[in-house]
């Protein structure tokens, strides 16, 4: 048995009655006052996260353009210095390594962001293809430390500890700061569907950094937010997760992710597969719906329509925000219809569900 | 903290007893242990409950929970409050939190519960090997 990670924040965690669970081989904070209440302040106040599991991959050479866009579908030619993408990252067959983010300093240097549990798998990846061009590439997850501020009040709370006028960061877009006198690269990114910022910075100012934020915005309601709310309100803006909507026999094109990928630009890994794919006909469909009849729609309960098997649910839950029952699903793309009826099969029985338009929830401008 | 006049069982639900009748419900520790509840799936008036075998489930956001008979018997009534209000487990798990009344079908099992006394224990043990 493997004893699991922790990040930096861990004590601060369990200081603040953290309830911590195993998450990918990391021992993470699921709630702190409970998730609908975690979920209800960042949607209309503010959350602080603790995201410092996740990945950090740097690229930096001559052919670091020309690498991280053979690894990925979108095009990393088209970013500016100091923008940001999000991609997925494709195997041959075009199913799916990873979803991640792209942040360009230069054309000789990229900073590659993926999930917590994929990092070693997706290092592996990437490394395998770095004796092909003139790079170096760099694991610093261990030596990185992630904070995410999210809600409408993140900015207000975020600027007075800021040295550098974050009006001027658009959405994804980054620069570097000093937040509570911390070196920080500051990017307008986020995993909820709200406004907000995440800062990447040295492991061993995250406690300062973590209590100074909270301080900064105590009066505005903000709180320590855990992975159990991340997930709901990630799955109510309808942001894929790895694992759930995405996996290495998923395509993006099935996962509703075509415009992420760009066919018109030069070779990259899984383009021939999802050429092909796009031009015959995509098997499945990633679908939104709603609960009919009374049940909670979760990860693999299989989709049905007139008692045949079309598919299965990829995530379900309550929906805070919404007040009801909702869930994406995997299904025959000639069943995908909006409105049609379908059944989520809960404990053995069909429990009647609708498809609705995604996604669920959008904030307000 | 856990009411006296109740018994208890080692999966961490409570029965009150009055006479041939019990009301059943789940326990402050272990609604605090599923978080907020949001779904409650409860047996219909007229099922026959087995005791330790499933007889309903309690869903918080991230989990499905089955609950378990504490003892055997015959659905009376139903809490159908819960159906809408499902975070009334939450608020108050010993009183409007009740799931299900019961005629007992064999109250010889009433023996094996536990009393406060030995609920908290048991909960004390589980705390210790955390």
């Amino acid at each position: 048995m493997t004893t699991l990670q922790r990040t930096s924040l861990y004590e601060a965690h369990a200081k603040a009655g953290a309830k911590l669970i195993d998450f990918g081989g990391w021992e993470m904070p699921v709630q702190y006052s409970g998730i609908l209440d975690e979920h209800r302040a960042v949607r209309t106040k503010a959350g602080l996260f603790d995201v410092s599991h996740m990945g950090e991959i740097d690229v930096q050479g001559p052919g670091a353009e020309g690498m991280v866009n053979m690894l990925i579908c979108n095009d990393a030619a088209k970013l500016a210095d100091g923008q940001i993408l999000y991609s997925p990252m494709c195997n041959h067959e075009g199913g799916i390594v990873d979803d991640l983010l792209v942040y360009r300093y230069s054309q000789e240097h990229f900073l590659l962001v993926v999930n917590a549990s994929n990092t070693a798998k997706d290092f592996a990846w990437v490394i395998q293809l770095a004796p092909k061009y003139d790079v170096q590439v760099n694991n610093i997850s261990a030596q990185t430390a992630q904070l995410a501020l999210q809600g409408p009040l993140a900015e207000r709370i975020l600027q007075p500890l800021t040295d550098i006028d974050l009006s001027r960061i658009q959405y994804y877009w980054f620069d570097n700061g000093k937040v509570a006198g911390v070196n920080c690269l500051i990017s307008r990114t986020g995993y909820t569907g709200e406004d907000g910022f995440e800062l990447y910075f040295e492991p061993q100012f995250a406690v300062n950094l973590w209590e100074e934020v909270l301080a900064a915005g105590k009066e505005d309601g903000a709180q320590p937010i855990g992975l159990g709310a991340r997930d709901t309100l990630r799955f109510e803006a309808c942001l894929p997760l790895y694992g759930n909507e995405l996996g290495d026999n998923i395509s993006p094109l099935e996962a509703g992710l075509g415009i992420f990928v760009k066919l018109d630009k030069p070779d990259f890994i899984g383009k021939k597969a999802l050429a092909v794919q796009k031009g015959a006909s995509v098997p499945r469909k990633l679908i939104g719906f709603e609960m009919i009849e009374r049940g909670i729609p979760r990860s693999h309960y299989p989709l049905a329509v007139s008692g045949r098997e079309i598919g299965f649910v990829t995530s379900g839950s309550f929906s805070p925000t919404l007040q009801k029952n909702i869930g994406l699903g995997l299904i025959e793309a000639k069943e995908a219809e909006t409105g049609k009826e379908i059944e989520v099969v809960v404990r053995g029985k069909g429990v009647k569900a609708k498809i609705i338009s995604k996604p669920f929830y959008k904030r307000g401008k | 903290m856990n009411p006296t006049n109740l018994k208890y069982t080692k999966e961490h639900e409570w029965i009150k007893v009055e006479g041939t009748k019990a009301v059943i419900g789940i326990t402050d520790h272990a609604q605090h242990a599923l978080g907020d509840v949001v779904f409650v799936e409860l047996p219909t008036v007229g099922d026959d409950l087995e005791i330790d075998k499933p007889f309903g489930v309690a869903e918080s956001v991230k989990a499905v929970s089955d609950i378990y008979a504490p003892i055997s018997g015959t659905v009376a009534a139903i809490n159908e409050a819960l159906l809408d209000a499902p975070e009334t487990v939450n608020k108050d798990a010993f009183g409007e939190g009740w799931m299900v009344e019961i005629e007992l079908s064999n109250p010889a099992e009433l023996d094996n519960l536990l009393d406060a006394v030995q609920y908290e224990a048991l909960l004390a043990e589980e705390e210790g090997v955390k």
